[in-house]
């Protein structure tokens, strides 16, 4: 039977679609965490007082997954050191000093590839990671002995504010296309599915244009209904295929790939240049200017909004990425990392959370889970330490979109309660020995 | 500026709707059957309302003060609890009678199970059952000032008029007897999305099928069967108590079935009058088993054991 994947609709705020995108020249100090992505960290190849160009490796890939980062600006190393990133954990990071003169590593150049081994290690050596958010280096996803149907492009950009996606689709096509070009010509793909929420007219015509040149390319035009652009939301409505639990696409025949993170491949295969500046939405009630702009890779996100024009009143909160799964940053002084797609900043009356209050057992929650979860009584379980009840009601799918806690009229923090869950259930887990 | 910034898990934006907001709507939603039941019954009525809605506010705030938890008189809900309970009280009830039965809703039903939401059966309802069966008198209901009627439409043996239960020139409680103002409440809550159309379309649609095939297929017998007693008040507000009935669009659609169906069978062979609040009480103590007999399916199944 076919499963209906619920959803709610949220409040779009793309102020800055379409909008003129600046590049963001610079004097400053870039950081650089060893912690860009999923996996372990990137191991330093540089010292203090070395000279960088923009493009220098500055730390190789570790062991396992990892992924590489190169400077995003020219000048001097200053130094390694640590740095607390938004998640609370003390990673190193490289600090350079830029010249101001943004000169590029003259030994930039296209990767050669001729066959999938090449074009996986050439996808690991470009350094992207999933620009959606994610931050999943990408080079594992296509590194699968799986057969593959379908390489879903995830156009879907359904958080609110955030149009760096849609600034890739209508700037960046060519680069898209030419990644696609090149990863169809080494890996046996069926079909290439663009998914894009019907809201992005625009885009929607810029990709049709680019699927017209290849018969294996199709755009979806999909509901503007958040989570949308939820990887298995998105293979769902693109292919009909269902991702079961713990299970991944590739496992169902697919590989999911966001729009910029397919361009900025396109733009390393062509060119050799790897990943080092993103473009980033800067938005939010306590921002001045709404706009999009390219920015370092490293920029202290206090240095990106000031470019940007500065706040127009006091701000309460700041965020990487949108405002239903981003995550707060303790201090303007965060850097922007590989995966930021946008910087909200919020006025102090939106950064307030409401007060909880008790739970009226509504049920807009469960209605509302795009899969499902019982929300009302996995809460219970958990707050009753209940943790084997846990998965039935179904814990483990959870993609913590916030669905739930969006409608919550009793204010309660549930995304929050279902990552502890999440640890508890695991610390149950190892404890009674039944993992 | 620094290090002063708000710090929460996702998300960071919120659909501005709160539980004192949806208490408020439903407050709302009951104005035009509490003005007309005032208009209908005269200033009794009014004092009957004041007495149940003034008791429920002191219980929940004097049962918080003593057991030194948090006031919740802020989320109004004991304001509803108060006024749904007066609703459905004739307009003679001896005000005592109407304090007692309040304290009873509030602290037994609700407070003594942990609140607003922990509540295992509507409290309004489980109020007027229980005084319904403690104080007899409550069985002979009060009628419109300006009516010499002698019997409430349901045991009367002349069939009402259609427009006089429209309008509530008939017997009965105060909350119960003006359908188009009861039916206007439940078009805002609808508008307002506070309730569905599930329960109430099921309910009501279960008693009317029900009355047609009794009445040997008489329209105006079924018409009259919906728009009699305390139906369109339980089914539209009583019965869609979201503690109390199931969340998925199934569940209350079996629910609504469930309740009609006692209250039909109640009103044709039982030995009260009235099913509803029989009804739609015995379903809220079937509601665990309805929610999780009608919960939604997993995506992709859920983990295999």
């Amino acid at each position: 039977m076919a499963f209906s994947i619920k959803g709610i609709k949220v409040p779009h705020r793309k102020n800055t679609a379409g909008t003129e995108v600046k590049r963001m020249v610079i004097e400053n100090t870039v950081t650089l965490p060893m912690v860009m992505h999923i996996g372990a960290p990137a191991v330093p190849v540089i010292k203090a007082g070395d000279e960088v160009s923009i493009g220098t490796l500055v730390a190789k890939a570790g062991d396992g997954i990892s992924s590489p980062i190169y400077s995003s600006v020219s000048g001097n190393v200053v130094g390694i050191s640590d740095v607390v990133i938004s998640n609370g954990r003390k990673v190193p990071a490289i600090k350079i000093d830029s010249d101001g003169k943004n000169t590029v590593d003259e030994n930039i150049a296209a990767p050669v590839i001729t066959d999938k081994a090449t074009l996986i290690n050439a996808i690991k050596d470009s350094g992207v990671v999933g620009l959606g958010g994610a931050g999943f280096p990408t080079y594992v996803k296509f590194n699968t002995d799986k057969a593959i149907d379908y390489l879903i492009v995830n156009c879907a950009e359904c958080e609110p504010y955030i149009t760096s996606d849609t600034y890739t689709m209508l700037e960046r096509a060519d680069e898209m296309a030419y990644a696609i070009d090149v990863i169809l010509k080494y890996i046996d793909v069926k079909k290439v599915i663009i998914g894009i929420e019907k809201n992005k007219r625009t885009a929607i015509a810029k990709m049709k244009e680019l699927a017209s040149k290849n018969s294996k390319i199709s755009v979806k035009v999909l509901p503007s209904v958040y989570p949308t652009g939820g990887e298995k939301v998105l293979v769902y409505r693109t292919t009909g295929r269902v991702i079961k639990e713990g299970k991944l696409p590739a496992d169902v025949g697919c590989i999911v790939c966001n729009c910029t993170t397919l361009a900025t491949l396109g733009n390393y295969f062509k060119t050799g240049m790897p990943l080092v500046e993103k473009c980033v939405t800067v938005d939010g009630s306590a921002i001045q200017n709404p706009q999009n702009v390219i920015v370092p890779i490293g920029i202290a996100i206090k240095d990106v909004f000031e470019f940007t024009g500065g706040f127009k009143s006091e701000v309460g909160k700041v965020i990487y990425g949108g405002p239903m799964m981003g995550i707060s940053v303790p201090s303007m002084d965060e850097p922007v990392l590989k995966q930021t797609n946008a910087l909200l900043a919020l006025n102090e009356k939106d950064s307030k959370q409401g007060e909880e209050t008790a739970c009226i057992q509504c049920g807009t929650c469960v209605r509302n889970c795009p899969f499902g979860i019982n929300v009302i009584e996995l809460a219970r379980s958990y707050e009753k330490g209940e943790y084997d009840k846990l998965e039935k009601y179904g814990l483990g799918i959870c993609m913590e979109c916030g669905c739930c806690a969006y409608n919550c009229p009793a204010n309660r923090p549930l995304v929050q309660l279902h990552k502890l869950a999440k640890i508890s259930l695991r610390e149950w887990k190892e404890k009674e020995g039944n993992a | 500026m620094e290090n002063k910034l708000h710090l929460s898990v996702s998300p960071h934006i919120h659909r501005k709707r709160t539980t004192t907001g949806i208490m408020l709507d439903v407050i709302i939603a009951l104005l035009p059957t509490t003005i007309a039941g005032v208009l209908i019954f005269g200033l009794r009525a009014l004092a009957v309302i004041g007495v149940c809605v003034g008791t429920s506010v002191l219980s929940e705030v004097l049962f918080n003060l003593i057991i030194k938890k948090k006031q919740t008189v802020k989320d109004l809900s004991c304001i509803v609890t108060g006024l749904l309970l007066a609703l459905n009280l004739p307009a003679n009830a001896p005000l005592w009678q109407c304090a007692v039965g309040s304290v009873f809703a509030i602290i037994v039903v609700k407070c003594l199970f942990g609140g607003i939401g922990k509540n295992v059966v509507n409290p309004a309802i489980t109020a007027r059952v229980f005084m319904l069966v403690a104080f007899t008198s409550l069985a002979t209901p009060a009628f419109p000032v300006d009516s010499t009627a002698g019997a409430t439409p349901l045991v009367s043996e002349t069939a009402p008029e259609l427009t006089d239960l429209l309008l509530g020139k008939v017997g009965g409680a105060i909350g119960e007897v003006c359908s188009v103002a009861l039916l206007i409440g439940g078009v805002y809550l609808l508008i307002r999305k506070v309730i569905s159309w599930h329960i109430p379309v099921a309910f009501i649609g279960t008693v009317f099928i029900f009355s047609f095939l009794v009445k040997d297929f008489s329209l105006s017998a079924a018409l009259v069967q919906v728009l009699s007693g305390g139906l369109l008040i339980g089914a539209i507000f009583m019965a869609t108590d979201y503690t109390t009935s199931p969340e998925t669009s199934l569940g209350k659609i079996v629910f609504g079935v469930g309740a009609g169906l006692i209250t039909a069978l109640i009103r044709f062979w039982g030995v009260y009058p009235e099913g509803v609040s029989f009804g739609i009480l015995l379903m809220n103590i079937l509601n665990p088993y309805i929610c999780s007999l009608t919960a939604r399916k997993l995506f992709g199944g859920g983990k295999k054991k």
